[in-house]
């Protein structure tokens, strides 16, 4: 018989509580893991949310604000830029751009009240998010679009298609094919007449693309109501650029002959953006060097800004979802250890019952090591078997629970697993120490004759 | 020589900061092999003499040789090891442990010397003292005089040259007594082990050759008063 067997007897001898105790380190060590995996999720979301793109670059305003406006869909978009701007922004070789999509927003759907984004079909030829490793995501269609295509690349090709996020599939029991008009932003709750037809539906992503309803830019543009007054955009072009173009001016004369009213495509004063995604092209050096440029000279700019994604959304993390996920490590660390003071508590109480076995032990020539040890492999025991037990029960519960977070926009691997989970094992042996150690110091310290005389 | 006590004194504390002496004893010898009984009235130190001699108390003073070795003066964890594999106990209160089966308590009595767990010698020890159809039961569902005979395997287990034996008759029913008092005996002869049986029944002390009287050659007892340390 070694330590270990004579260990796992005393457990068995006291099977109830030691199954009390351990459920009550299980439980412990379930919520930390699922708090870890939360953590991850939400870590996935927020920052790998915005490594899709390089820059964003929008009106001038809170920078974190462009970001959770343009990627993310929270918040309201500021005042829009003029599409001569992003027109302006792409001829110039010299930013070295390799792809810019313009975004305009505001409008939400009738049904459910998802975001619409007005975009252009390059939208989903880009990736939405790179892996840590830097692999890049591409949108995937679900189900087949009228065209059959696979891939998410080339839809909304027409000014009146619509693609549609995973989750507004589901919500909204939509699928190719399906007709949907636009709820204007705004408080008036306006429904505009033109219809969008679903074109295609996004398979999940696990970002706030499942939740949004996307346009061609152009139909977006079409839409009553949507192209800046003529007179205003014009005003708003000479303030933004110090002048009007040629097509400007053209568009104020062909007004004039019609007296205001035209039935031909938008013209380009009228047509703004939200923001304007932006990837640099080259490789890393050149990359880097070129969108520090482009942002110092857009920067100056006082009615635009450029700003990078991920070091706004890693700004947030830390001073806004990091003490929040610290708290909640820290409440998780709390109930493993109350779970620790049971576990003492529970072989503590039983020292008294087992005073005898010790001392014959003793008396059979085990060593006061021996019994300590005895004592410390049985916490380590309770302890091990609770947090293996807890690290079951996560998995189960997140295997569970995966269907059910995914109808919220979180797309959770079932298998997924939190690297602080490796790190669970380790510290249980230490705790199993420190809550073993007074239990095995009264084994340690017993008075072999006084006790089998007792 | 397996055994010899020389100029033993071993007193405990008193409340009024006094010493109570329990042992004083100038010299006391057991030879190899050779099977005494020692008689002595309740609280005359017999137990305290069992746990001097085994290591489990050491005395005030004097040397405790077992074999040549002494045992007085090894510190605490070699004395432990010694007591493992040299000596074997038989408690009056059999003290076997309740979570573990007959087997284990015999494999238990192994676990703490250096030598590896002989399941084979286990297994032979209690057919030996008919126990081989119980070995899986655990004390509570052994007789008294069963578990008894657990004890004596367990402290046979180890073979030792030196057999302590405190009252191992006195919680036993009457027809397992001689039963008991025989295999401890004939194992010792067999194994050639020195063993000193403590008892206060004439009938048991009266089947030994060698019979001593503790307080013949323990001085301290005509002072002592009741104790069982």
């Amino acid at each position: 018989m070694n330590l270990g067997s004579i260990a796992i007897k005393s457990v068995r001898q006291r099977a109830l509580a030691s199954a009390l105790t351990s459920l009550s380190v299980a439980l412990g060590v379930m919520l930390m893991i699922v708090v870890l995996v939360a953590n991850g999720m939400v870590e996935r979301m927020f920052v790998q949310t915005a490594t899709g793109y390089d820059l964003i670059i929008g009106p001038k305003g809170s920078q974190l604000e462009l970001v959770l406006t343009s990627i993310y869909r929270i918040g309201v978009a500021g005042e829009p830029l003029p599409y001569r701007f992003y027109r302006e922004l792409v001829s110039d070789d010299s930013n070295r751009i390799a792809e810019a999509v313009p975004i305009t927003m505001g409008d939400v759907t009738q049904r459910g009240g998802f975001p619409i984004l007005g975009t252009t079909p390059d939208y989903f030829a880009l990736p939405y998010m790179h892996e840590s490793d830097g692999t890049p995501r591409r949108f995937q269609i679900r189900t087949n679009s009228l065209d059959n295509q696979h891939s998410g690349e080339g839809l909304i090709r027409n000014p009146f298609d619509a693609a549609i996020g995973a989750i507004v599939a589901r919500h909204n029991d939509w699928d190719v094919g399906t007709k949907l008009k636009l709820v204007h932003g705004g408080s008036d709750g306006h429904v505009h007449d033109e219809e969008f037809t679903v074109t295609g539906v996004l398979a999940a992503t696990g970002t706030p693309n499942d939740r949004t309803v996307f346009v061609h830019i152009d139909g977006f543009y079409m839409i009553s109501g949507h192209e800046k007054p003529l007179s205003e955009a014009i005003a708003r072009e000479l303030e933004f650029f110090g002048n009007i173009s040629d097509e400007s001016r053209k568009a104020l004369e062909a007004e004039k002959n019609t007296s205001g009213h035209s039935h031909g495509p938008v013209p380009e004063a009228q047509k703004e953006v939200t923001a304007i995604l932006v990837n640099i092209g080259g490789d890393v050096g050149v990359q880097v060097l070129a969108e520090s440029r482009l942002m110092s000279r857009i920067n100056e700019d006082v009615q635009a800004q450029a700003v990078k994604p991920i070091v706004q959304i890693d700004r947030m993390m830390q001073t806004l979802v990091g003490p929040i996920r610290t708290l909640l490590m820290g409440l998780t660390a709390l109930i493993i250890a109350v779970s620790g003071i049971g576990i003492f508590v529970s072989i503590y109480n039983s020292m008294a019952d087992r005073k005898k076995e010790i001392a014959i032990m003793r008396a059979l020539g085990a060593r006061r090591g021996t019994v300590l040890a005895v004592i410390l492999a049985e916490s380590t025991l309770l302890c091990v078997a609770g947090g293996l037990g807890g690290f079951l029960l996560a998995h189960l519960m997140i295997l569970a629970a995966a269907p059910m977070v995914a109808d919220y926009g979180l797309v959770v691997d079932p298998w997924t697993f939190a690297w602080g989970e490796l790190v669970l094992l380790p510290v249980l042996i230490g705790f199993a120490s420190l809550v073993g150690f007074v239990p095995g110091m009264t084994a340690y310290r017993t008075d072999v004759a006084q006790t089998l005389s007792d | 020589m397996s055994l010899l006590l020389e100029e033993i004194r071993k007193s405990y504390p008193e409340p009024d900061g006094g010493r109570l002496p329990v042992l004083e004893i100038e010299r006391f010898e057991l030879a190899r092999g050779e099977q005494m009984a020692l008689v002595g009235a309740s609280g005359g130190g017999k137990t305290t003499l069992l746990n001097v001699i085994s290591g489990i108390t050491t005395p005030d003073s004097g040397r405790v040789v077992i074999d040549n070795n002494l045992v007085s003066e090894m510190p605490e964890p070699i004395r432990d090891r010694f007591r493992a594999e040299r000596i074997g106990f038989v408690f009056q209160t059999f003290n076997l442990l309740p979570a573990f089966t007959a087997l284990e308590n015999v494999l238990l009595g192994m676990s703490f010397s250096r030598g590896r767990v002989d399941r084979g010698r286990a297994l032979e020890l209690l057919d030996n003292v008919g126990l081989g159809n119980r070995l899986n039961h655990r004390p509570g569902q052994l007789s008294v005089g069963e578990q008894q005979r657990v004890a004596v395997a367990r402290a046979l287990s180890n073979r030792p040259s030196l057999l302590l034996a405190d009252e191992p008759t006195a919680n036993v029913d009457l027809a397992n007594q001689q039963t008991i008092l025989e295999l401890i005996r004939s194992a010792c002869t067999t194994d050639n082990v020195a063993l000193l049986l403590v008892t206060h029944s004439s009938d048991v002390a009266g089947q030994f050759d060698r019979i001593e009287q503790l307080s013949d050659f323990n001085t301290a007892v005509a002072t002592a008063g009741e104790t069982t340390r």
